[in-house]
């Protein structure tokens, strides 16, 4: 009979340090959200919406504002449009972060939003402290969101050292964690559980499902994820979001690290 | 790969031909409908051979008439029969069970979803759902629980319905299908190229499987041959899929079982598999990289050998010691037993039926990619309960590992790609061996080329019905450990 603990003990700590400075996030070599260089970018050339199955890129008809309107609220890193593209208007990057408060974030823009983007009420870490406890409901995933939430709490994430924690009852919620698009039969129970949380009560949509729907939103058995449902306060687009991306989102939900993503666009060093 | 034989059947020799078939030891595979024209839809039976070395397919057109329903004859039929009764509007006469099945209670569709062109909404009113009605001496103990269809911590949604009294379950019925998306839909009037994006979707973990099925079903509907290196490289994507599965597999047995630190080390393993996909293929499901005629562009296969060589070692370590804790294997021996008999007769597949005793493995059964090179090993274990699935997975794990470093030290030089282009009015079946077990994609494409019907049969779907017939009679102690022991996903299942 192994000793477990004896193992468990020699093995040491897998967890990683990161988001501290130095630590290792975990995605070496992950391809991430598309660039997009609109400046190099030809017209009548619609290539790219061509081969977008989630119409993260659409093409405006006739003049005035941009004419390529990119939604990485839509994208599901395929790297189609990358590979299509004649000029290198897309490129690939390893972008991850794109964690945003607001769903205009995410969305392609020359001039993007200087505000700070809407704030979280400021008390909330006098609310919660630095914890924060997550009601997860899957309203009709893929489970690619699924199996990157359950990574969270494995050893080398250890979501716990953050002081973050999955709850089964909603009534202890904080914060209720949806992925998928919303199917007809989620809908009312995913209603509920909203319903039953006290207030203050968050809600974060983890995966384009849950942003936009994606691909496999709309048709006769699903909505377009929470829009309409009820209020987002973090969006989380990916497809799905890497493990990483979801901690800095729920960090950033904790005013614990920045929003790097404003006008579609990251800013600065996204390994901060 | 395997030519599928197609043979037309009329309505009425059906029910004989089944039955001929199921003496002959044959297994039907699946059952799906499509629309050749809008109001005429064709019926298509997929049948395996006795030894699992053939497939072929039976066509039916109704022509207005109600179909013989085969569920009697051959059981795994019934979820069949019901889903294409639920999404395309056939009706199946003298059905054992005539109830929906992929739309809840209290769900309709005004016309059928798969008939083609648009379809509406469906409208919904929750209803109760099929649990039978207890009645005898001791009906007055006996409880309901209702677990789900949000259940505690990061787990897929259905509902569990568990009719109990005390520790002992009289009777247990999943309600699933709370994540039908309507996933087969979606690709009608989709580029055959552009699909793939979709495949990869309906069941992530199973994404390689997925995308592999598609896109040899469409290479087989336009006579393309992917390039040997990318059938080869298909088979390193294949087996690295079924390596952080099966990881994630026995880190969660252990959970159920209570070994924490098995749970953790196992947890970690599937982690450290899933950063080493990342940095081969630039995505932790190795998406991206699989399309018809072969792959989009070569993974970076710098270290990986090496890297795998490492993660194998321990590994090793790991399934010796998860052998080796009593705690563990008496939790886990004489758990949630599934006899031969009943897996083949409700259609168990993959690590599930193969713990049964059943030696069957499409990977060296109908070889695709390069497997007719590379002749898997498959391991088959005879007691059926969850401790022959965990030495199955084990085995499994060995042998992937083993057929990636082939891969990887024989891997034939020359191009990635060919050209495939869709042709008009064409049909292709398409297969893999997922983790999780056998997988079909049948397309049909219109006269322009694009999808017009992509039935999926997911190894999930198979697995689910089989899987209450262990614990039926059983406790509520071993539930959790029974149902882990099946490695079931609920998206693929739903779709």
């Amino acid at each position: 009979m192994p000793l477990w603990t004896l193992f468990g003990l020699k093995e040491g700590s897998a967890s990683t340090t990161w988001p501290a400075p130095g630590g290792d996030d975990g995605q070496r070599g992950a391809i991430g959200m598309p660039r997009f260089a609109p400046e190099r970018c030809e017209s009548g050339c619609e290539r790219c919406a061509e081969v977008c199955l989630s119409q993260a890129i659409t093409i405006r008809e006739g003049g005035g504002g941009e004419r390529v309107r990119v939604d990485y609220g839509r994208c599901v890193t395929c790297q189609l449009c990358v590979e299509e593209c004649p000029t290198g208007a897309f490129t690939a990057s390893a972008d991850w972060a794109f964690g945003v408060r607001s769903r205009e974030d995410l969305i392609w823009a020359q001039a993007h939003a200087s505000s700070a983007g809407k704030q979280l009420s400021g008390d909330i870490r006098r609310i919660f402290g630095r914890s924060l406890h997550i009601r997860h409901v899957d309203a009709g995933s893929c489970n690619g969101c699924e199996s990157e939430l359950q990574a969270l709490n494995n050893p080398f994430y250890n979501l716990h050292r953050l002081g973050i924690f999955f709850t089964p009852s909603p009534r202890f919620a904080d914060l209720l964690l949806v992925t998928g698009p919303v199917t007809y039969a989620m809908r009312a129970p995913l209603r509920e559980a909203y319903l039953a949380m006290p207030e203050p009560r968050f809600v974060m949509a983890v995966g384009v499902c849950a942003v936009s729907g994606g691909t496999n939103g709309g048709g006769y058995a699903c909505g377009n994820g929470l829009d309409g449902e009820f209020p987002v306060d973090i969006y989380v687009p990916g497809c799905p979001p890497n493990p990483a991306a979801i901690i800095q989102a729920l960090l950033m939900l904790l005013n614990r690290m920045p929003q790097r993503v404003r006008g579609g666009q990251l800013q600065g060093d996204y390994r901060a | 790969m395997t030519v599928v034989r197609l043979e037309d059947v009329e309505i009425s020799d059906l029910r004989r031909q089944c039955l001929e078939a199921v003496e002959r030891g044959e297994r039907m595979q699946m059952v799906y409908a499509w629309f050749p024209e809008p109001d005429d839809p064709e019926v298509r039976y997929l049948i395996r051979s006795s030894a699992g070395h053939a497939l072929h397919i039976w066509r039916c057109r109704p022509r207005g008439q109600a179909l013989p329903s085969l569920a009697a004859i051959a059981p795994l039929l019934s979820w069949h029969e019901r889903e294409v009764t639920d999404l395309c509007g056939l009706k199946f006469e003298d059905a054992p069970q005539p109830e929906p099945l992929v739309l809840l209670a209290g769900a309709h569709a005004v016309m059928p979803p798969l008939r083609p062109g648009e379809a509406q909404p469906l409208t919904y009113t929750p209803a109760p759902h099929g649990i039978p009605e207890v009645a005898g001496p001791s009906e007055e103990d006996v409880q309901l629980l209702p677990f789900g269809p949000i259940r505690a911590d990061v787990l897929e949604s259905a509902q569990f319905n568990f009719l109990y009294i005390g520790e002992a379950i009289l009777h247990y019925h999943p309600q699933l299908f709370f994540k039908h998306r309507g996933m087969e839909k979606r690709f009608e009037g989709v580029k055959p190229e552009l699909g793939v994006v979709l495949a990869e979707r309906v069941s992530a973990v199973g994404g390689v499987a997925h995308a592999l099925a598609y896109c040899q079903a469409l290479e087989e509907a336009a006579h393309c041959q992917p390039p040997r290196r990318a059938r080869w490289l298909r088979v390193l994507l294949a087996e690295l899929e079924r390596l952080y599965n099966h990881l994630h597999y026995l880190g969660h047995l252990c959970a159920t079982t209570t070994l924490k630190v098995g749970d953790a080390h196992g947890k970690l393993l599937e982690e450290r598999a899933k950063q080493i996909n990342c940095v081969a293929t630039g995505s932790r499901f190795l998406r991206n990289l699989i399309v018809p005629g072969g792959l989009r562009r070569e993974p970076d296969l710098t270290g990986l050998s090496q890297a795998l060589v490492r993660l194998g070692a321990d590994i090793q370590r790991y399934g010796q010691m998860l052998e080796t804790s009593t705690t563990h294997l008496d939790r886990l021996i004489t758990t949630g037993v599934l006899d031969r008999k009943l897996a083949f007769d409700q259609g168990a597949t993959g690590p599930i039926e193969r713990a049964s005793g059943l030696d069957r493995d499409l990977r060296r059964d109908q070889p695709y990619a390069a497997y007719d090179e590379l002749k898997p090993e498959v391991a088959v274990r005879e007691a059926g309960d969850a401790h022959a699935r965990q030495q199955v997975r084990l085995a499994e794990i060995d042998e992937s590992l083993e057929l990636i470093q082939r891969v990887l030290s024989e891997l034939p030089k020359g191009p990635i790609r060919a050209d495939y282009a869709p042709l008009a009015s064409s049909e292709g079946l398409g297969w893999a061996e997922s983790p999780r077990g056998t997988l079909y994609y049948a397309v049909h494409t219109g006269y322009d080329g694009r999808l017009v019907r992509v039935k999926v049969k997911s190894p999930s779907f198979s697995n689910w019905r089989a899987f209450p017939f262990t614990v039926h009679d059983s406790n509520m102690m071993d539930y959790a450990i029974s149902e882990a022991s099946f490695g079931l996903t609920i998206a693929g299942c739903d779709r």
